[in-house]
């Protein structure tokens, strides 16, 4: 089984209240080194079989049509996840 | 097919997984004197109907964005088409949401920008009282309705917003205080053409004495929303 990541922001320029309120909390717990901080969406997409190219292009209109609004959200990832914990495990 | 007369008149109303204002709406719409109708969001036919409403009350739960999933449901497809040949269609609060996701309105709504669910009797002025559903209100005209919304911050890009300011397109504007951040107090907009219009506060919900919010001549006797149901059948009696 495969699985695609997609990981959406909230645009630059679109103030994001979740994260403004996280980097409120931050520094009440002793957290005083961040600055700033931007809360988005990370989805998993499983797909039976292995990751084409055809299915990432399938995930990339995924992500453009229904998984992010592109008035106030980029798309930023959409990657092949066995790619990424090959990274991670390693 | 003859002109309807405000009896005759047929206004739609779209229930969605998750809608909780689809009652409202329709007992709203009879008070006018039209004739409600109810939708499912899986039927892809609008009955027929002459104008559509869409309802607030969390389609989906939110889960993905406010609206987002909605978009894609059968009778969106046969509401985009009728939109723009010219029928009158409301969005209320979600309805407003879906609205913009199925792109017949600009811009989309955020958070609210002090991230709490915010319910009160909120005052907005109608700048625009030309369009199918304001018509009998006056422009700078000041009304009362309920505002219940955690996502309800109206954003768009400088551009868009200048835009709409300039075709007259800012349908009502939050008075006294803005209760989101949306940008420019902006509470609703229409489309260029005027028939569809869009906005977060909820006129279904006061439409009868009783009911309604505080008002000059008793309590809970505010029937601003009103003028939103009874303008959409008098713009139908004059099509």
């Amino acid at each position: 089984m495969g699985r695609v990541v997609v990981e959406v922001m909230p645009k630059p320029e679109i103030l994001d209240p979740q994260g403004k309120a996280v980097v409120g909390a931050l520094p009440r717990l002793g957290f005083t080194q961040f600055t700033g901080a931007r809360q988005g969406k990370r989805f998993e997409l499983e797909v039976d079989g292995e990751v084409t190219p055809e299915v990432l292009q399938a995930a990339r209109e995924a992500a453009e049509t229904l998984l992010s609004n592109p008035i106030i959200e980029d798309v930023v990832r959409v990657a092949d996840a066995s790619e990424e914990s090959a990274g991670v495990s390693a | 097919m003859s002109a309807p007369t405000l009896a005759s008149a047929r206004v739609g109303v779209i229930t969605f997984p998750g809608t909780l204002d689809d009652r409202d709406a329709a007992r709203a719409i009879r008070l006018a004197g039209g004739e409600p109708v109810s939708i499912f969001h899986a039927d892809g036919d609008l009955q027929g109907v002459d104008a559509v409403v869409l309802p607030g009350g969390f389609s989906y739960g939110d889960y993905l964005r406010a609206g987002a999933i909605s978009r894609f449901a059968p009778a969106m497809d046969a509401l985009v088409d009728a939109a723009k040949g010219g029928m009158p269609v409301l969005g209320i609060c979600n309805g407003f949401q879906i609205l913009t996701e199925a792109h017949l309105l600009p811009g989309s709504m955020v958070k609210n920008d002090h991230l709490h669910f915010i319910c009160r009797e909120q005052v907005l002025a109608v700048e625009n009282a030309d369009t199918a559903w304001t018509n009998r209100y006056v422009a700078g005209q000041q009304i009362t309705i309920p505002l219940k919304n955690q996502d309800g911050q109206f954003v768009a890009d400088e551009r868009t917003l200048d835009e709409l300011e300039g075709e007259g397109r800012v349908a009502f504007r939050y008075v006294g205080w803005n209760p989101n951040g949306s940008r420019r107090d902006i509470a609703g907009i229409s489309n260029a053409a005027g028939n569809v219009v869009g906005l977060m506060p909820h006129p279904e919900h006061a439409v009868e004495a009783g009911f309604g919010p505080e008002a000059a001549d008793g309590s809970r006797t505010g029937v601003d929303g009103l003028g939103f149901f009874t303008s959409v059948l008098a713009s139908l009696v004059h099509a």
